[in-house]
């Protein structure tokens, strides 16, 4: 086994462990806790894929400022603790397993027959990858190819800052 | 090297794990944080094919749901706080003031 397997084996079983955890406390704060940790080993992942930008992102953006917004509301909101989830398991809870499995077997197989033809020549990174998620590059892209979604990004998030800032206000004038 | 499928089935667990989390629990918060779970493992299958193929619109991509992510965020949360205003719980059983 290289060494490259072994790190992404490590992060990716943090990541789906920490995701499980997630779902399954009951203590709100100790699921945004998991969560984090699982954004963060998520960043390790892309560092194997050479996203250096996107890994730096996801740190800074997803497991700093928007796991802050949600950990400020939890405190904010003053939570107490769920029942545990056996109590509250019921029947229809059985269905909702059942979807979540049909479905990742859907999406198994789909990835196995596809890996017949198109991803079976897709066992290495392209040589390409190591020059394309530098910020260099993703900053020349996203100026050039990209520069309309990038401004329309910036209606979006005033849009929304907007929106939060009138559905939170204490009464409408 | 690493196959590109292990990147795949890593995603498809991960947003999985997301669709579980939607489906069973019953806290607006905790659903909200399982939405983000979801978007994450599809960015995760963004950049693996972004790499394997050597091109970077994958990674755009990222960038751009990323930004629509964060002000999914923010008014998600503000939503969560106006219907504490009124109703003092989130829990999305007793919210069904819309429900037929």
């Amino acid at each position: 086994m290289s060494s490259e397997l072994i790190v992404f084996l490590v992060l990716a079983a943090v990541s789906v462990l920490s995701g499980i955890l997630m779902i399954t406390r009951a203590n709100p704060v100790q699921s945004a806790l998991f969560l984090i940790l699982n954004f963060i080993a998520l960043a390790g992942i892309y560092l194997t894929l050479h996203a250096q930008f996107v890994a730096v992102i996801q740190v800074l953006v997803y497991a700093g400022a928007i796991m802050v917004l949600v950990l400020f509301v939890i405190m904010l909101l003053n939570l107490q603790d769920e029942d545990p989830l056996r109590e509250q398991f019921r029947k229809k809870h059985y269905a909702s397993l059942l979807v979540a499995l049909l479905a990742l077997v859907l999406i198994v197989q789909s990835i196995a027959w596809m890996g017949g033809d198109t991803l079976a020549g897709m066992t290495a990174q392209s040589p390409l990858a190591l020059a394309n998620g530098t910020v260099e590059r993703i900053g020349d892209v996203l100026f050039t190819s990209y520069v309309f979604p990038f401004l329309l990004t910036s209606i979006l998030l005033l849009a929304a800052m907007l929106g939060a800032v009138v559905l939170a206000k204490k009464r409408f004038p | 090297m690493i196959p590109v499928h292990y990147y795949l089935i890593l995603s498809a667990v991960m947003f999985i794990t997301g669709v579980v989390g939607v489906l069973t629990r019953r806290n607006a918060i905790i659903i909200f944080m399982s939405i983000e779970l979801m978007l994450n493992s599809v960015n995760l299958t963004f950049v693996a094919f972004s790499s394997y193929l050597g091109n970077e619109a994958g990674q755009m991509f990222v960038f751009f749901v990323m930004a629509v992510a964060a002000a999914e965020a923010a008014v998600g949360l503000a939503i969560v706080i106006a219907i504490f205003r009124n109703t003092q719980t989130i829990n999305i059983n007793q919210v069904n003031i819309l429900k037929w």
